[in-house]
């Protein structure tokens, strides 16, 4: 992995993913060391997304490497219309690798072509976002105690969440049972459908949420948002019963785990975090570790 | 058919290229992909004209110019049926059909609005991919979304 950019899942093999846990694994027991002390992370957020870049900054700041960059396109010389090639030539001269996210789809798959460091892909549009789904793998396996055979239940927007298509197309390695709880509108598009077939995985699609739940491991909640729907009057019909609350967990098994890549808004209500079964809020701190095992992998230095 | 007639529509050239089996619709689009527009040769352009095999073709004639292969194989895009017969002396040299290339690069847009090679002054790059109809569609090697054949515009 040393000296490669991760912009896609794909650009890794299943055993790198692996590898990278593995080192996960390592820095949670160990986060604080000063192995890329020296080294320079570049940060470079062309659009805003605070808990991303928080999570990089703090991996690299607690393995003792500085960080340079900017959390928004309008501090920085690209709202003076400066090129993508432009900006990645520059930051790469001061820097050994370069976190970065941009609204345009392929940006960071540009930065790679161009860029004489490596290039982590913090989210292009709504493309890829590899560490996030590196995290997924994480939590999963973390709390599941494998990765293989797990019945993964993803419930909301499976239409537009990358976070979802991308973690469904990494399951299809580990022989995973997929259940899909949606509203017709926000089904599943056909390609990440195809992933499964061609894996010959089994897909179980609902309606309703709560038949989902007593099967389910991983139960991996998304945010249903207002504008996804052509129609107002559809969108108040169904935002409420994709809610998860409490009461609803009774039925599920003593291991399973509730998992979202977080802003949440309504869809997870409070009383949920409490129960022992709520994880996204670990499952975002796994992030920090994995970006370290990422992080230390590219830079050859684990 | 009268000779005459069919003179006219086959009517022979010294040197150059012939790009037969065109199909009518997609005439144009050939024209564009190739920069017929911008060169100075001599050249011929038939179309909605009678074929056995496809109802209706386009031809095009090109006086003194030879193609490189992979700049004609570009045309398998919009006319994977074409035939290129080359020409010297009123002989023809030699006569195939166009292959898909397997990679494109420059001439056609990503179908992405939010595609980064639409936003910066970026070549496009795609892998060439077979639809469930057997058509050809072009997977961005950038923004990773997949231009379908009709949605394809030829910069
Ligand atoms: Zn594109």
């Amino acid at each position: 992995m040393k000296n490669r950019s991760l912009v896609s899942i794909e650009d890794f093999s299943k055993e790198e993913w692996l590898k990278i846990l593995d080192l996960a694994e390592e820095f949670e027991k160990n986060p604080k060391q000063r192995i890329l002390e020296g080294n320079v992370i570049a940060t470079l957020f062309f659009e805003p997304s605070t808990r991303t870049r928080l999570s990089f900054e703090s991996a690299a700041s607690y393995l003792g490497a500085k960080v340079i960059g900017f959390s928004d396109a309008s501090s920085s010389s690209v709202k003076k219309g400066e090129s993508l090639n432009d900006t990645i030539l520059t930051v790469s001269n001061y820097s050994d690798i370069i976190v970065m996210r941009h609204p345009r789809e392929g940006s960071a798959r540009y930065a790679s072509e161009v860029s004489p460091v490596p290039i982590i892909n913090a989210g292009d549009g709504a493309n890829q976002h590899p560490s996030q789904t590196l995290l997924d793998l994480y939590s999963i396996r973390k709390t599941q105690g494998r990765l293989d055979n797990i019945h993964i239940t993803f419930v909301g927007d499976l239409k537009y969440g990358r976070t979802v298509h991308s973690l469904v197309i990494a399951l299809c390695n580990f022989n995973a049972i997929f259940h899909f709880v949606s509203p017709p509108e926000l089904k599943l598009p056909s390609y990440v459908k195809r992933h499964i077939k061609d894996a010959k995985l089994r897909y179980y699609q609902y309606t309703d949420l709560t038949e989902a739940i007593p099967k389910t491991d991983i139960l991996y909640m998304t945010r249903i948002q207002k504008e996804r729907f052509s129609d107002p009057i559809e969108y108040e019909k169904v935002k409420n019963a994709y809610i998860l609350r409490n009461s609803m967990l009774e039925e599920a098994k003593e291991s399973m785990k509730v998992l979202h890549p977080l802003p949440r808004v309504n869809e997870i209500t409070q009383d949920v975090d409490a129960n022992p079964m709520a994880y996204y809020f670990q499952q975002a701190q796994n992030g920090v570790y994995v970006r370290q095992a990422i992080l230390t992998s590219i830079l050859g230095v684990k | 058919m009268s000779d005459l007639r069919k003179e006219l529509k086959v009517s022979a050239i010294e040197n150059g290229t012939v790009i037969d089996h065109i199909p009518a619709k997609s005439l144009f689009q050939v024209v564009k992909i190739l920069k017929l527009n911008a060169i100075p040769n001599q050249i011929l352009f038939g179309n909605n004209l009678q074929s056995q095999k496809y109802g209706t073709k386009g031809i095009i004639k090109v006086n003194d110019k030879y193609f490189e292969a992979q700049e004609l194989n570009k045309i398998a895009l919009v006319a994977p049926s074409a035939t290129l017969i080359v020409i010297k002396d009123f002989t023809v040299v030699y006569k195939k059909n166009v292959e898909l290339p397997k990679t494109i690069k420059q001439f056609v847009k990503c179908v992405n609005p939010n595609c980064i090679t639409n936003n910066e002054n970026i070549e496009t790059k795609f892998d060439v991919h077979i639809d469930e109809e057997g058509q050809p569609k072009l997977r961005c090697n950038y923004c990773e979304k997949f231009t379908a054949k009709d949605n394809m515009v030829f910069i």
